[in-house]
Protein backbone atom coordinates (compact mmCIF):
# COMPACT_ATOMS: atom_id res chain seq x y z
CA UNK A 1 0.00 0.00 0.00
CA UNK A 2 2.54 3.09 0.65
CA UNK A 3 5.24 2.89 -1.50
CA UNK A 4 8.92 2.13 -0.28
CA UNK A 5 10.33 5.48 -1.72
CA UNK A 6 8.88 7.10 0.85
CA UNK A 7 11.92 8.16 3.56
CA UNK A 8 10.73 6.49 6.99
CA UNK A 9 9.67 9.03 9.26
CA UNK A 10 11.59 7.54 11.86
CA UNK A 11 11.09 10.12 15.09
CA UNK A 12 7.18 10.28 14.30
CA UNK A 13 6.99 6.57 14.32
CA UNK A 14 8.69 6.53 17.87
CA UNK A 15 6.69 9.25 19.31
CA UNK A 16 3.22 7.70 18.44
CA UNK A 17 4.66 4.02 18.81
CA UNK A 18 2.50 3.35 22.29
CA UNK A 19 -0.56 4.98 20.56
CA UNK A 20 -0.32 3.15 17.67
CA UNK A 21 0.37 0.16 19.74
CA UNK A 22 -3.35 0.88 21.63
CA UNK A 23 -5.00 1.39 18.80
CA UNK A 24 -4.14 -1.98 17.10
CA UNK A 25 -4.98 -4.13 20.65
CA UNK A 26 -8.84 -1.79 20.12
CA UNK A 27 -8.85 -2.93 16.68
CA UNK A 28 -8.12 -6.30 17.09
CA UNK A 29 -9.79 -6.76 20.12
CA UNK A 30 -12.96 -5.82 18.18
CA UNK A 31 -12.89 -7.77 15.64
CA UNK A 32 -12.05 -10.74 17.47
CA UNK A 33 -14.77 -10.17 19.51
CA UNK A 34 -17.54 -9.41 17.17
CA UNK A 35 -16.09 -11.46 13.45
CA UNK A 36 -12.92 -13.58 14.35
CA UNK A 37 -14.23 -15.64 17.32
CA UNK A 38 -17.89 -16.25 16.38
CA UNK A 39 -16.74 -17.03 12.80
CA UNK A 40 -14.63 -19.43 14.16
CA UNK A 41 -16.85 -21.17 16.61
CA UNK A 42 -18.84 -22.05 13.56
CA UNK A 43 -16.50 -24.11 12.00
CA UNK A 44 -15.64 -26.03 14.94
CA UNK A 45 -19.25 -26.66 15.81
CA UNK A 46 -19.49 -27.98 12.10
CA UNK A 47 -16.67 -30.54 12.72
CA UNK A 48 -17.52 -31.25 16.27
CA UNK A 49 -18.09 -34.81 15.09
CA UNK A 50 -15.73 -35.04 12.60
CA UNK A 51 -17.41 -34.89 8.99
CA UNK A 52 -20.76 -36.43 10.70
CA UNK A 53 -22.44 -33.23 9.97
CA UNK A 54 -21.40 -32.59 6.95
CA UNK A 55 -22.42 -36.01 6.01
CA UNK A 56 -25.71 -35.90 7.68
CA UNK A 57 -25.89 -32.87 5.91
CA UNK A 58 -25.60 -34.04 2.25
CA UNK A 59 -27.44 -36.85 2.26
CA UNK A 60 -30.58 -34.91 3.44
CA UNK A 61 -32.61 -34.18 0.21
CA UNK A 62 -33.98 -30.94 1.84
CA UNK A 63 -30.40 -29.73 2.17
CA UNK A 64 -29.15 -30.61 -1.49
CA UNK A 65 -32.76 -29.66 -3.07
CA UNK A 66 -32.22 -26.67 -1.68
CA UNK A 67 -28.46 -25.97 -2.36
CA UNK A 68 -28.95 -26.74 -6.05
CA UNK A 69 -32.26 -24.20 -6.22
CA UNK A 70 -29.74 -21.56 -4.57
CA UNK A 71 -27.34 -21.62 -6.65
CA UNK A 72 -29.75 -21.70 -10.22
CA UNK A 73 -31.48 -18.82 -8.44
CA UNK A 74 -27.45 -16.80 -7.73
CA UNK A 75 -26.75 -17.32 -11.29
CA UNK A 76 -29.54 -16.46 -13.00
CA UNK A 77 -29.88 -13.28 -10.78
CA UNK A 78 -26.11 -12.16 -10.76
CA UNK A 79 -26.75 -12.81 -14.97
CA UNK A 80 -29.31 -10.05 -15.21
CA UNK A 81 -27.86 -7.78 -12.67
CA UNK A 82 -24.34 -8.02 -14.39
CA UNK A 83 -25.75 -6.96 -17.76
CA UNK A 84 -27.92 -4.30 -16.39
CA UNK A 85 -25.16 -3.38 -13.85
CA UNK A 86 -22.64 -2.27 -16.59
CA UNK A 87 -25.54 -1.04 -19.02
CA UNK A 88 -27.27 1.46 -16.92
CA UNK A 89 -23.36 2.09 -15.57
CA UNK A 90 -22.35 3.36 -19.20
CA UNK A 91 -25.25 5.32 -19.74
CA UNK A 92 -25.18 6.90 -16.27
CA UNK A 93 -21.38 8.12 -16.77
CA UNK A 94 -21.34 8.28 -20.45
CA UNK A 95 -24.53 10.18 -21.14
CA UNK A 96 -26.14 13.18 -20.53
CA UNK A 97 -30.17 12.47 -19.74
CA UNK A 98 -33.12 14.46 -17.88
CA UNK A 99 -33.36 12.26 -14.51
CA UNK A 100 -29.93 10.83 -14.87
CA UNK A 101 -29.36 12.23 -11.27
CA UNK A 102 -32.80 10.89 -10.27
CA UNK A 103 -31.83 7.81 -11.63
CA UNK A 104 -28.53 7.00 -10.22
CA UNK A 105 -29.55 8.44 -6.33
CA UNK A 106 -32.47 5.57 -6.89
CA UNK A 107 -30.12 2.93 -8.54
CA UNK A 108 -28.60 2.65 -4.21
CA UNK A 109 -32.39 2.17 -3.12
CA UNK A 110 -32.44 -1.48 -2.88
CA UNK A 111 -29.11 -1.47 -0.33
CA UNK A 112 -31.28 0.67 1.99
CA UNK A 113 -34.58 -1.38 1.52
CA UNK A 114 -35.30 -3.99 4.32
CA UNK A 115 -35.32 -7.46 2.60
CA UNK A 116 -39.01 -8.22 4.44
CA UNK A 117 -39.92 -5.04 2.69
CA UNK A 118 -38.59 -6.07 -0.46
CA UNK A 119 -40.98 -9.18 -0.41
CA UNK A 120 -43.40 -7.75 0.52
CA UNK A 121 -43.24 -5.08 -2.55
CA UNK A 122 -42.94 -7.74 -4.79
CA UNK A 123 -46.13 -9.45 -3.31
CA UNK A 124 -48.34 -6.41 -4.10
CA UNK A 125 -46.40 -6.24 -7.70
CA UNK A 126 -46.58 -10.17 -8.90
CA UNK A 127 -48.89 -11.99 -6.05
CA UNK A 128 -50.80 -14.69 -7.78
CA UNK A 129 -54.27 -13.90 -6.04
CA UNK A 130 -54.14 -10.53 -5.29
CA UNK A 131 -50.84 -9.00 -6.76
CA UNK A 132 -51.11 -6.21 -9.48
CA UNK A 133 -49.67 -8.34 -12.59
CA UNK A 134 -49.98 -11.52 -10.36
CA UNK A 135 -53.31 -12.86 -12.18
CA UNK A 136 -52.81 -11.61 -15.31
CA UNK A 137 -49.60 -13.44 -15.68
CA UNK A 138 -50.38 -16.74 -14.03
CA UNK A 139 -53.54 -17.01 -16.47
CA UNK A 140 -50.54 -16.18 -18.79
CA UNK A 141 -49.31 -19.65 -17.47
CA UNK A 142 -46.11 -17.39 -15.67
CA UNK A 143 -46.32 -17.78 -11.83
CA UNK A 144 -43.66 -15.56 -10.59
CA UNK A 145 -44.53 -15.02 -6.42
CA UNK A 146 -43.74 -18.85 -4.58
CA UNK A 147 -42.12 -19.93 -7.76
CA UNK A 148 -38.54 -19.77 -9.48
CA UNK A 149 -38.98 -17.02 -11.21
CA UNK A 150 -40.44 -14.58 -8.10
CA UNK A 151 -37.04 -15.92 -5.90
CA UNK A 152 -34.64 -14.83 -8.66
CA UNK A 153 -36.74 -11.34 -8.66
CA UNK A 154 -36.35 -10.96 -5.12
CA UNK A 155 -32.54 -11.98 -5.34
CA UNK A 156 -31.86 -9.84 -8.20
CA UNK A 157 -33.37 -6.88 -6.69
CA UNK A 158 -31.36 -6.66 -3.30
CA UNK A 159 -28.27 -7.24 -5.18
CA UNK A 160 -29.23 -4.46 -7.61
CA UNK A 161 -26.60 -1.84 -6.84
CA UNK A 162 -23.55 -4.15 -6.48
CA UNK A 163 -21.90 -4.61 -9.84
CA UNK A 164 -22.97 -0.59 -10.65
CA UNK A 165 -21.07 1.02 -7.40
CA UNK A 166 -18.27 -1.03 -8.46
CA UNK A 167 -18.25 0.27 -12.21
CA UNK A 168 -19.12 3.61 -12.33
CA UNK A 169 -15.80 5.11 -10.01
CA UNK A 170 -13.80 3.24 -12.52
CA UNK A 171 -15.69 4.24 -15.44
CA UNK A 172 -15.69 7.94 -14.53
CA UNK A 173 -11.75 7.85 -13.73
CA UNK A 174 -10.77 5.92 -16.85
CA UNK A 175 -12.48 9.09 -18.97
CA UNK A 176 -13.51 8.98 -22.68
CA UNK A 177 -9.95 9.64 -24.23
CA UNK A 178 -8.94 5.78 -25.38
CA UNK A 179 -13.01 5.17 -26.33
CA UNK A 180 -12.91 8.26 -28.54
CA UNK A 181 -9.66 7.48 -29.81
CA UNK A 182 -10.89 3.89 -31.04
CA UNK A 183 -13.96 5.49 -32.09
CA UNK A 184 -12.32 7.89 -34.19
CA UNK A 185 -10.20 4.98 -35.99
CA UNK A 186 -13.16 3.40 -36.66
CA UNK A 187 -14.04 0.94 -34.27
CA UNK A 188 -18.02 0.40 -33.77
CA UNK A 189 -19.82 0.76 -30.47
CA UNK A 190 -19.75 -2.73 -29.38
CA UNK A 191 -15.87 -3.22 -30.58
CA UNK A 192 -15.02 -0.47 -28.49
CA UNK A 193 -16.83 -1.64 -25.76
CA UNK A 194 -14.96 -5.34 -25.88
CA UNK A 195 -11.09 -3.55 -26.74
CA UNK A 196 -11.15 -0.79 -24.79
CA UNK A 197 -13.96 -0.21 -22.06
CA UNK A 198 -14.30 -3.72 -20.92
CA UNK A 199 -10.46 -4.28 -20.33
CA UNK A 200 -10.40 -0.97 -18.41
CA UNK A 201 -13.51 -2.05 -15.73
CA UNK A 202 -12.44 -5.58 -16.09
CA UNK A 203 -11.40 -5.90 -11.68
CA UNK A 204 -14.38 -3.64 -10.99
CA UNK A 205 -16.47 -6.26 -12.51
CA UNK A 206 -15.17 -9.22 -11.20
CA UNK A 207 -15.41 -7.61 -7.92
CA UNK A 208 -19.00 -6.18 -8.61
CA UNK A 209 -19.71 -9.87 -9.58
CA UNK A 210 -18.36 -11.66 -6.73
CA UNK A 211 -20.38 -9.29 -4.33
CA UNK A 212 -23.08 -10.04 -5.94
CA UNK A 213 -22.95 -13.79 -6.09
CA UNK A 214 -21.96 -13.71 -2.50
CA UNK A 215 -25.24 -11.65 -1.77
CA UNK A 216 -27.35 -13.68 -3.66
CA UNK A 217 -26.15 -17.17 -2.05
CA UNK A 218 -27.30 -15.11 1.00
CA UNK A 219 -30.34 -13.64 0.46
CA UNK A 220 -32.62 -14.73 3.36
CA UNK A 221 -35.97 -11.81 4.25
CA UNK A 222 -36.67 -11.02 0.66
CA UNK A 223 -37.09 -15.00 -0.09
CA UNK A 224 -38.48 -15.94 2.54
CA UNK A 225 -41.52 -13.63 2.21
CA UNK A 226 -41.44 -14.36 -2.08
CA UNK A 227 -40.55 -17.96 -2.20
CA UNK A 228 -43.54 -19.03 0.13
CA UNK A 229 -40.57 -21.59 1.94
CA UNK A 230 -42.12 -24.95 1.15
CA UNK A 231 -38.96 -27.60 2.16
CA UNK A 232 -37.70 -29.35 -1.57
CA UNK A 233 -40.12 -26.20 -3.75
CA UNK A 234 -39.12 -23.23 -2.82
CA UNK A 235 -36.94 -23.58 -0.21
CA UNK A 236 -33.75 -21.81 -0.66
CA UNK A 237 -30.08 -22.94 1.39
CA UNK A 238 -30.64 -19.88 3.71
CA UNK A 239 -34.45 -20.83 4.80
CA UNK A 240 -33.35 -24.56 5.31
CA UNK A 241 -30.67 -22.89 7.91
CA UNK A 242 -33.38 -21.47 9.88
CA UNK A 243 -35.82 -24.52 9.63
CA UNK A 244 -33.31 -27.09 10.93
CA UNK A 245 -32.13 -24.70 13.61
CA UNK A 246 -35.72 -24.34 14.79
CA UNK A 247 -36.09 -28.35 14.81
CA UNK A 248 -33.24 -29.08 17.25
CA UNK A 249 -31.13 -30.01 14.11
CA UNK A 250 -28.36 -27.89 14.82
CA UNK A 251 -25.55 -30.10 13.17
CA UNK A 252 -27.19 -30.03 9.76
CA UNK A 253 -27.88 -26.42 10.44
CA UNK A 254 -24.75 -25.82 11.28
CA UNK A 255 -22.86 -27.83 8.69
CA UNK A 256 -25.00 -25.80 5.81
CA UNK A 257 -24.14 -22.78 7.08
CA UNK A 258 -20.99 -24.28 6.68
CA UNK A 259 -21.36 -24.56 3.34
CA UNK A 260 -22.57 -20.91 2.49
CA UNK A 261 -20.41 -18.96 4.82
CA UNK A 262 -17.01 -20.60 2.91
CA UNK A 263 -18.74 -19.87 -0.31
CA UNK A 264 -18.80 -16.22 0.85
CA UNK A 265 -15.58 -16.31 2.29
CA UNK A 266 -13.52 -17.94 -0.49
CA UNK A 267 -15.05 -15.78 -2.54
CA UNK A 268 -14.00 -12.86 -0.94
CA UNK A 269 -10.23 -13.85 -0.33
CA UNK A 270 -9.90 -14.76 -4.36
CA UNK A 271 -11.04 -11.35 -4.88
CA UNK A 272 -9.37 -9.25 -2.03
CA UNK A 273 -5.89 -11.08 -3.20
CA UNK A 274 -6.49 -11.16 -6.89
CA UNK A 275 -7.50 -7.23 -6.96
CA UNK A 276 -4.23 -5.10 -8.46
CA UNK A 277 -3.30 -3.52 -5.31
CA UNK A 278 -2.51 -0.36 -6.81
CA UNK A 279 -6.44 0.49 -7.55
CA UNK A 280 -6.43 3.24 -6.04
CA UNK A 281 -4.52 5.28 -8.47
CA UNK A 282 -1.35 7.32 -7.14
CA UNK B 1 -13.99 15.97 -12.43
CA UNK B 2 -16.79 13.73 -13.28
CA UNK B 3 -18.65 16.61 -14.83
CA UNK B 4 -15.46 17.84 -16.46
CA UNK B 5 -15.42 14.57 -18.66
CA UNK B 6 -19.26 14.80 -19.01
CA UNK B 7 -18.84 18.55 -20.29
CA UNK B 8 -16.00 17.74 -22.72
CA UNK B 9 -18.00 14.60 -24.48
CA UNK B 10 -20.95 16.81 -24.49
CA UNK B 11 -19.34 19.48 -26.29
CA UNK B 12 -17.55 16.88 -28.72
CA UNK B 13 -20.91 14.95 -29.12
CA UNK B 14 -22.78 18.27 -30.47
CA UNK B 15 -19.35 19.22 -32.35
CA UNK B 16 -20.09 15.78 -34.62
CA UNK B 17 -22.06 16.30 -37.72
CA UNK B 18 -25.54 14.58 -37.06
CA UNK B 19 -24.94 11.92 -39.20
CA UNK B 20 -24.04 9.46 -35.73
CA UNK B 21 -27.74 9.48 -34.96
CA UNK B 22 -27.54 5.39 -34.27
CA UNK B 23 -25.06 5.65 -31.35
CA UNK B 24 -27.72 7.73 -29.89
CA UNK B 25 -30.75 5.53 -30.61
CA UNK B 26 -28.80 1.91 -29.63
CA UNK B 27 -28.25 3.51 -25.88
CA UNK B 28 -31.46 5.25 -25.88
CA UNK B 29 -33.43 2.07 -26.52
CA UNK B 30 -30.68 0.70 -24.16
CA UNK B 31 -31.57 3.05 -21.67
CA UNK B 32 -35.44 2.91 -22.04
CA UNK B 33 -35.45 -1.00 -21.56
CA UNK B 34 -32.75 -0.51 -18.29
CA UNK B 35 -35.83 1.77 -16.66
CA UNK B 36 -38.57 -0.56 -17.94
CA UNK B 37 -36.59 -3.67 -16.05
CA UNK B 38 -35.62 -1.27 -12.91
CA UNK B 39 -39.37 0.03 -12.78
CA UNK B 40 -40.97 -4.06 -13.07
CA UNK B 41 -38.43 -4.56 -10.35
CA UNK B 42 -38.16 -1.89 -7.90
CA UNK B 43 -40.05 1.13 -8.45
CA UNK B 44 -43.53 -0.27 -8.97
CA UNK B 45 -43.38 -2.50 -6.55
CA UNK B 46 -42.12 0.19 -3.81
CA UNK B 47 -44.85 2.42 -4.79
CA UNK B 48 -47.36 -0.31 -4.43
CA UNK B 49 -46.51 -0.55 -1.04
CA UNK B 50 -47.09 3.01 -0.60
CA UNK B 51 -50.39 2.93 -2.42
CA UNK B 52 -51.25 0.03 0.16
CA UNK B 53 -50.29 2.04 2.96
CA UNK B 54 -52.03 4.65 2.33
CA UNK B 55 -55.49 2.98 0.43
CA UNK B 56 -57.77 3.17 3.30
CA UNK B 57 -57.42 6.47 3.62
CA UNK B 58 -54.38 7.98 6.71
CA UNK B 59 -56.89 5.76 8.92
CA UNK B 60 -55.47 2.27 8.63
CA UNK B 61 -52.01 4.26 8.77
CA UNK B 62 -52.63 5.60 11.90
CA UNK B 63 -53.95 2.49 13.73
CA UNK B 64 -51.39 0.58 12.88
CA UNK B 65 -48.70 2.74 14.36
CA UNK B 66 -51.00 3.65 17.38
CA UNK B 67 -50.68 -0.16 17.95
CA UNK B 68 -48.99 -0.30 21.01
CA UNK B 69 -47.04 -3.57 19.70
CA UNK B 70 -45.64 -1.73 16.21
CA UNK B 71 -44.57 1.67 18.09
CA UNK B 72 -42.86 -0.66 20.22
CA UNK B 73 -41.05 -2.41 17.50
CA UNK B 74 -40.37 0.83 15.32
CA UNK B 75 -39.07 2.43 18.53
CA UNK B 76 -36.48 -0.70 19.57
CA UNK B 77 -35.35 -0.86 16.21
CA UNK B 78 -35.10 2.67 15.46
CA UNK B 79 -32.98 3.56 18.81
CA UNK B 80 -30.63 -0.31 17.92
CA UNK B 81 -29.57 1.35 14.91
CA UNK B 82 -28.67 5.08 16.29
CA UNK B 83 -26.50 3.31 18.99
CA UNK B 84 -24.97 0.62 16.91
CA UNK B 85 -24.05 3.45 14.05
CA UNK B 86 -22.62 5.93 17.04
CA UNK B 87 -20.19 2.54 17.98
CA UNK B 88 -20.00 2.88 14.56
CA UNK B 89 -18.35 5.64 13.84
CA UNK B 90 -16.18 5.52 16.48
CA UNK B 91 -14.92 2.45 15.82
CA UNK B 92 -15.52 2.05 12.17
CA UNK B 93 -12.85 5.24 11.80
CA UNK B 94 -10.46 3.83 14.16
CA UNK B 95 -10.46 0.38 12.04
CA UNK B 96 -10.23 2.30 8.81
CA UNK B 97 -7.01 5.06 10.54
CA UNK B 98 -4.93 1.61 11.38
CA UNK B 99 -5.52 -0.08 7.79
CA UNK B 100 -4.07 2.60 6.12
CA UNK B 101 -2.03 4.27 8.59
CA UNK B 102 -0.44 1.12 10.16
CA UNK B 103 1.63 -1.82 9.04
CA UNK B 104 1.63 -4.84 11.00
CA UNK B 105 1.73 -8.57 10.20
CA UNK B 106 -1.65 -9.46 9.16
CA UNK B 107 -3.05 -6.61 7.83
CA UNK B 108 -4.04 -8.12 4.96
CA UNK B 109 -6.37 -10.31 7.13
CA UNK B 110 -8.33 -7.37 8.73
CA UNK B 111 -9.04 -5.99 5.54
CA UNK B 112 -11.06 -9.57 5.06
CA UNK B 113 -12.45 -9.92 8.50
CA UNK B 114 -14.01 -6.36 7.62
CA UNK B 115 -15.58 -7.48 4.75
CA UNK B 116 -17.17 -11.12 5.96
CA UNK B 117 -20.49 -9.29 7.66
CA UNK B 118 -21.17 -8.38 4.38
CA UNK B 119 -20.73 -11.50 2.35
CA UNK B 120 -21.98 -13.48 5.32
CA UNK B 121 -25.60 -14.88 5.10
CA UNK B 122 -27.24 -13.13 7.73
CA UNK B 123 -28.79 -15.99 8.55
CA UNK B 124 -25.57 -17.29 8.98
CA UNK B 125 -24.83 -14.02 11.04
CA UNK B 126 -27.57 -14.75 13.32
CA UNK B 127 -25.89 -18.74 14.02
CA UNK B 128 -22.72 -16.78 14.21
CA UNK B 129 -23.06 -14.28 17.08
CA UNK B 130 -25.52 -17.14 18.57
CA UNK B 131 -22.16 -19.62 18.72
CA UNK B 132 -20.57 -16.81 21.02
CA UNK B 133 -23.25 -15.10 22.74
CA UNK B 134 -25.82 -17.89 22.56
CA UNK B 135 -27.01 -20.17 25.41
CA UNK B 136 -23.86 -22.35 24.80
CA UNK B 137 -21.48 -19.36 24.43
CA UNK B 138 -18.10 -20.26 26.53
CA UNK B 139 -17.88 -16.70 27.64
CA UNK B 140 -20.62 -17.26 29.76
CA UNK B 141 -22.85 -13.90 27.62
CA UNK B 142 -26.11 -14.67 26.72
CA UNK B 143 -27.52 -12.38 24.57
CA UNK B 144 -30.85 -14.26 23.33
CA UNK B 145 -34.39 -13.13 24.13
CA UNK B 146 -32.67 -9.24 24.98
CA UNK B 147 -32.40 -5.95 23.57
CA UNK B 148 -28.79 -6.68 23.30
CA UNK B 149 -28.95 -9.20 21.04
CA UNK B 150 -30.43 -6.87 18.59
CA UNK B 151 -27.78 -4.37 19.07
CA UNK B 152 -25.03 -7.03 18.53
CA UNK B 153 -26.72 -8.25 15.63
CA UNK B 154 -26.60 -4.91 14.29
CA UNK B 155 -23.15 -3.86 15.09
CA UNK B 156 -22.09 -7.27 13.32
CA UNK B 157 -23.79 -6.56 10.07
CA UNK B 158 -23.08 -2.44 9.97
CA UNK B 159 -19.33 -3.47 10.39
CA UNK B 160 -18.21 -2.74 6.96
CA UNK B 161 -20.05 0.37 6.09
CA UNK B 162 -17.98 3.46 8.05
CA UNK B 163 -14.77 1.83 7.47
CA UNK B 164 -15.28 1.11 3.85
CA UNK B 165 -16.86 4.77 3.29
CA UNK B 166 -13.45 6.14 5.35
CA UNK B 167 -10.66 4.21 4.43
CA UNK B 168 -10.35 5.76 0.31
CA UNK B 169 -10.64 9.20 1.88
CA UNK B 170 -7.99 8.33 4.32
CA UNK B 171 -5.90 6.62 1.82
CA UNK B 172 -6.20 9.71 -0.54
CA UNK B 173 -5.70 12.30 2.01
CA UNK B 174 -2.16 14.39 2.08
CA UNK B 175 -0.17 13.93 5.28
CA UNK B 176 1.78 17.41 4.90
CA UNK B 177 -0.69 19.23 5.85
CA UNK B 178 -1.06 17.63 9.19
CA UNK B 179 2.38 16.91 9.71
CA UNK B 180 2.76 21.17 8.82
CA UNK B 181 0.00 21.43 11.45
CA UNK B 182 2.59 20.06 13.93
CA UNK B 183 5.62 21.33 13.31
CA UNK B 184 3.18 24.71 13.56
CA UNK B 185 2.93 23.57 16.72
CA UNK B 186 -0.49 22.28 16.84
CA UNK B 187 -1.02 19.72 19.60
CA UNK B 188 -2.31 16.04 18.17
CA UNK B 189 -5.59 16.81 19.43
CA UNK B 190 -6.14 20.28 17.70
CA UNK B 191 -4.45 18.07 14.15
CA UNK B 192 -7.58 15.89 14.70
CA UNK B 193 -10.06 18.44 14.94
CA UNK B 194 -8.82 21.40 12.56
CA UNK B 195 -7.54 19.23 10.33
CA UNK B 196 -8.89 15.42 9.73
CA UNK B 197 -12.31 15.55 11.07
CA UNK B 198 -12.98 17.92 8.82
CA UNK B 199 -11.57 16.67 6.13
CA UNK B 200 -13.22 13.15 7.16
CA UNK B 201 -16.69 14.48 7.79
CA UNK B 202 -18.32 13.85 4.77
CA UNK B 203 -17.23 10.11 4.57
CA UNK B 204 -18.16 9.66 7.89
CA UNK B 205 -21.36 10.71 7.36
CA UNK B 206 -22.09 8.85 4.67
CA UNK B 207 -20.84 5.21 6.12
CA UNK B 208 -23.26 6.45 8.97
CA UNK B 209 -26.43 6.60 7.06
CA UNK B 210 -25.72 3.75 5.18
CA UNK B 211 -25.25 1.96 8.61
CA UNK B 212 -28.23 3.30 10.12
CA UNK B 213 -30.02 2.48 7.15
CA UNK B 214 -29.41 -1.10 7.03
CA UNK B 215 -29.85 -1.64 10.64
CA UNK B 216 -33.09 -0.10 10.59
CA UNK B 217 -34.02 -2.79 8.07
CA UNK B 218 -32.06 -5.64 9.48
CA UNK B 219 -33.84 -9.34 9.96
CA UNK B 220 -32.20 -11.99 8.97
CA UNK B 221 -29.87 -11.72 11.89
CA UNK B 222 -31.70 -11.58 14.30
CA UNK B 223 -34.63 -14.51 13.60
CA UNK B 224 -32.77 -16.95 15.62
CA UNK B 225 -30.95 -14.41 17.96
CA UNK B 226 -33.65 -11.92 19.25
CA UNK B 227 -36.37 -14.48 20.03
CA UNK B 228 -38.76 -12.22 18.53
CA UNK B 229 -40.64 -11.00 22.19
CA UNK B 230 -43.37 -8.80 21.72
CA UNK B 231 -42.78 -5.50 23.19
CA UNK B 232 -39.32 -6.38 24.20
CA UNK B 233 -37.24 -7.85 21.34
CA UNK B 234 -39.28 -7.42 18.33
CA UNK B 235 -38.12 -5.42 15.34
CA UNK B 236 -39.81 -3.33 13.17
CA UNK B 237 -39.44 -5.99 10.14
CA UNK B 238 -40.47 -8.71 12.44
CA UNK B 239 -43.46 -6.62 12.77
CA UNK B 240 -44.06 -6.51 8.66
CA UNK B 241 -43.51 -10.29 8.24
CA UNK B 242 -46.12 -11.38 10.90
CA UNK B 243 -48.70 -8.79 9.96
CA UNK B 244 -48.06 -10.43 5.88
CA UNK B 245 -47.97 -13.68 7.55
CA UNK B 246 -51.93 -12.49 8.74
CA UNK B 247 -52.86 -11.32 5.67
CA UNK B 248 -52.77 -8.27 7.00
CA UNK B 249 -50.87 -6.59 4.03
CA UNK B 250 -52.30 -2.99 4.41
CA UNK B 251 -50.69 -2.58 8.22
CA UNK B 252 -47.29 -4.46 6.64
CA UNK B 253 -47.49 -1.88 4.39
CA UNK B 254 -47.66 0.81 6.54
CA UNK B 255 -44.66 -0.28 8.69
CA UNK B 256 -42.53 -0.62 5.52
CA UNK B 257 -44.04 3.04 4.39
CA UNK B 258 -42.05 4.22 7.49
CA UNK B 259 -39.02 2.30 6.44
CA UNK B 260 -39.56 3.36 2.76
CA UNK B 261 -39.22 7.13 4.45
CA UNK B 262 -36.18 6.57 6.49
CA UNK B 263 -33.91 5.18 3.96
CA UNK B 264 -34.72 7.39 1.55
CA UNK B 265 -33.75 10.27 3.91
CA UNK B 266 -30.51 8.42 4.37
CA UNK B 267 -30.16 8.79 0.83
CA UNK B 268 -31.11 12.00 0.68
CA UNK B 269 -28.85 12.71 3.50
CA UNK B 270 -25.97 10.80 1.51
CA UNK B 271 -26.34 12.88 -1.75
CA UNK B 272 -26.39 15.95 0.01
CA UNK B 273 -23.61 15.58 1.99
CA UNK B 274 -21.68 13.81 -0.96
CA UNK B 275 -21.98 17.11 -3.22
CA UNK B 276 -21.25 19.12 -0.52
CA UNK B 277 -18.04 17.24 -0.33
CA UNK B 278 -17.32 17.68 -3.65
CA UNK B 279 -18.05 21.51 -3.75
CA UNK B 280 -15.43 21.67 -0.91
CA UNK B 281 -12.19 20.57 -2.97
Amino acid sequence: MTSPTVPPRTTRRERTSAGQWLRRAIVAGYLVLLVIWPVSLVVVKTFDGGLANLEHAFSDPQVTFALRLTVIVAVQAVLINTIFGVGISLLLVRHEFPGRGLLSALIDLPLSVSPVVVGLALLLAYGTTDGLFGPALSDAGFQVAFATPGIVMATAFVALPLVIREIVPVLQEIGTEQEQAARSLGAGGWQTFRRITLPSIKWALVYGVVLSLARALGEFGAVKVISGNVALQTQTATLTVEEKYQDFEQGTAYATAFLLALIAVAALVVVTFLRPKDDHGD
Amino acid sequence: MTSEIIATTGSARRRRPRGRTTLTRSSGLGLALALTWFSLLVLIPLSLIVIDATDGGWATFRDTLTSTQTANAIRLTVAQAFYVTVINVVMGTLIAWVLVRDTFWGKRLLEVVIDIPFALPTIVAGLVLLALYGPTSPLGINVVNTERSVFLALLFVTLPFVVRTVQPVLMEMDRDVEEAAASLGASRFTTLRRILLPALAPAITAGAALSFARGISEYGSLVLLSGNLPNRTEVASVRILTYIENGNEAAAASVATILLVVALLAIVALQLVSRWASRRD
